[in-house]
């Protein structure tokens, strides 16, 4: 009976609180503000999409108005390039070395930085930490010369190994505390029950920072997709191209014909951008535990 | 926070262990036998752990700083060992070229108008978006396409847009506004303005991401208790979110600077490699890609390399040192207290 009484009031609060909080519409005017907003932020990408649907004359006559009619000739153009699809291949293949690169080095030494008790575990982190300082296109001179003395130049993996040593330092950031808050006692009852430490690392402390992992790899990822500064400094051959270095590259080829670099840039934004909204609740969820640990 | 959860968890199990548990948590370095036991297989764990990390990240980013410094000395074109050594003549040069004092201003106004134009835009977006709304998970998902977006294909797209006949000044026209149509790129006295317009589109999204994910870190009992106390709206913006807000800030203009400082991707695109100068928007990074790799002039490149590391590195330490001093760990690591 104490137990219904006491009871009651919670579930009362709780209800209350459910019932009016997500059906209010609130002020218009923060509608006005965020469509605005959203309004502002896509206009480019909607410009470049479009503007692939258009031909060459819609676009001189009328630049800001919408295809009329539609033209799907250079997107299907572009779509039957070995061009495309080439240097598709490589960013994808730079893609998925890289975060698989990253994911595996960053978790390993995350792991030590985070559960091991060792003299030189606070610099190490701290050498990480410093390394978020020091960004790609800062270092980009001697970098090349060093992937040039390890004869990576024109080659696919003088782009991923790079991006492996520079993508550490956010995932270092990011997972050590997600490998850090498994807590110790977790880590003693397994021990009790015969798992080794490194036993717990694979079976037990992977797949508990899992979210932590998961935001890297998609951080990762997007990152190498969009990278354009090594490509362009390491690869000299059009075959080894990736798309960033693609679009570029095309755009001044066939600078007369407008439509058909809308349709080639449109066609490679799209596999970072599908991949963003599949995994958007991790990214922007992601960010939330970078910044609150 | 999660010890407690974790002691609730295991705390049925095994009674002893999370006693020790706890005492190692309070005052950590209490050795405890299963250590003591195995330390050589200890350290080696740890050095395979760690080592692969180390040796990648030292190689590719310590090492290489260091070489710049090396190369640096030397006139030098990139092929067998440098010989020319020239002392600090690289560096002469650069301080004296025009060139590079123009970049220098322009990543310095760069830096000063993200820092003023963008953190206050983001805090104001983010406050109003932070309210309970419909749609809010759509609208941060929709706020953030310009920061997936590469440089590469915004820029592309803008310096279309943004051509004398492009869409912009079209759109211009057919709004009523076609006095403010432009040559939006070319124009010295406008493209830096340009630029920032095409810098605040791609990241301020990312502010305001960041922002609300802190504001979501404050705990809404705070602000509750305040409006039940009578304060109003703004006032408890300005007093209890804004001023909590304030590790979140802090390190979001540290990642600002960084970024301005190392901007290169749009400029690169946009105003290609040798109009960005005269256009006024040339940045450090341009200037070295120009007089280093594409001259074939590794040693004065590494020279520049050096200085622009030399900048950052002074400019973040100055942050830390002054502006991050109490919240640099926490804010990044441990949360938002």
């Amino acid at each position: 009976m104490s137990a219904v009484t006491s009871g009651a009031p919670f579930p009362r609060a709780r209800s209350g609180k459910r019932s009016d909080r997500p059906q209010k519409w609130g002020n218009p005017g923060i509608y006005f503000i965020a469509l605005l907003f959203i309004a502002v932020s896509l206009a480019p990408v909607v410009y470049i999409v479009l503007g692939g649907f258009r031909t060459n004359s819609q676009i001189t006559v009328s630049p800001a108005g919408l295809p009329n009619p539609w033209v799907f000739s250079n997107y299907a153009g572009v779509l039957k390039t070995v061009t495309f699809w080439g240097e598709f291949a490589n960013s994808t293949i730079v893609a998925i070395a890289s975060t698989l690169g990253i994911v595996l080095l960053g978790l390993m030494v995350s792991y030590a930085i985070a559960r091991y008790d060792f003299k030189l575990k606070g610099a190490m982190y701290s050498l990480f930490a410093a390394g978020l300082m020091f960004p790609l296109v800062v270092a980009i001179t001697p970098v090349y010369i060093i992937v040039k003395d390890l004869g990576l130049v024109d080659n696919l993996m003088g782009i991923v190994v790079p991006q492996i040593a520079f993508g550490l330092p956010t995932t270092v950031i990011i997972l050590v505390p997600f490998l850090r808050a498994i807590p110790k006692e977790i880590e003693e009852a397994a021990g009790i029950d015969g798992m080794s430490r490194l036993g717990f690392f694979f079976r037990m402390a992977i797949p508990l920072a899992l979210p932590g992992v998961i935001t890297v790899a998609i951080l990762a990822f997007i990152t190498s997709w969009n990278n354009y500064i090594l490509p362009l400094y390491v690869l000299n051959s059009q075959a080894n191209y990736t798309l960033p270095l693609g679009v570029q590259q095309f755009s001044s080829q066939y600078s007369q014909d407008t439509a058909r670099v809308l349709a080639f840039t449109s066609l490679s934004m799209l596999p970072a951008l599908a991949f963003f909204a599949v995994f958007q609740r991790r990214i922007v969820g992601g960010l939330t535990g970078a910044v609150k640990g | 926070m999660s010890d407690t959860l974790g002691t609730a968890s295991v705390g049925r199990g095994h009674r002893g262990a999370l006693q020790a548990g706890d005492a190692a948590h309070a005052a950590s370095p209490a050795p405890r036998p299963r250590k003591r036991r195995g330390r050589g297989r200890l350290r080696l764990e740890i050095a395979l752990l760690s080592g692969p990390a180390i040796i990648v990240f030292v190689g590719l980013v310590i090492f290489p700083v260091v070489l710049a410094a090396y190369y640096g000395f030397y006139r030098w074109q990139g092929y067998g060992a440098p010989t020319d050594w020239v002392g600090l003549n690289n560096y002469k040069v650069i301080f004296t070229d025009p060139a590079f004092q123009q970049a220098l201003e322009h990543n310095g106004f760069i830096v000063v108008l993200s820092l003023v134009i963008q953190g206050p835009l983001a805090l104001a977006l983010a406050l109003l978006l932070n309210q309970k709304i419909r749609g809010r998970g759509l609208i941060r998902v929709l706020i953030f396409v310009p920061y997936v977006i590469s440089e590469v294909i915004a820029g592309t797209g803008f310096s279309l847009m943004l051509q004398v006949n492009g869409a912009v000044n079209d759109a211009l026209h057919n709004i009523g506004l076609g006095f403010l149509a432009t040559d939006w790129l070319a124009n010295p006295s406008i493209a830096i303005w340009t630029l920032m317009g095409i810098l605040t589109w791609k990241y301020v999204g990312f502010a305001v991401i960041l922002m609300l994910a802190g504001m979501q870190a404050i705990p809404e009992e705070l602000s509750e208790a305040a409006r039940i106390d009578g304060a109003s709206y703004w006032q408890v913006q300005r007093r209890i979110v804004v001023p909590l807000l304030g590790p979140t800030i802090r390190i979001w203009g540290f990642l600002s600077i960084i970024g301005a400082l190392q901007l290169f991707d749009l400029v690169y695109i946009i105003w290609g490699q040798y109009i960005s100068s005269t256009a006024g928007t040339s940045t450090m990074a341009t200037y070295m890609a120009l007089n280093g790799r594409l001259a074939g002039n590794y040693g004065y490149g590494s020279a520049v390399a050096v200085v622009m590391f030399l900048i950052s590195l002074t400019v973040a330490l100055l942050y830390q040192r002054f502006v991050l001093r109490r919240d640099m760990r926490g804010a990044v690591t441990e949360g938002v207290n």
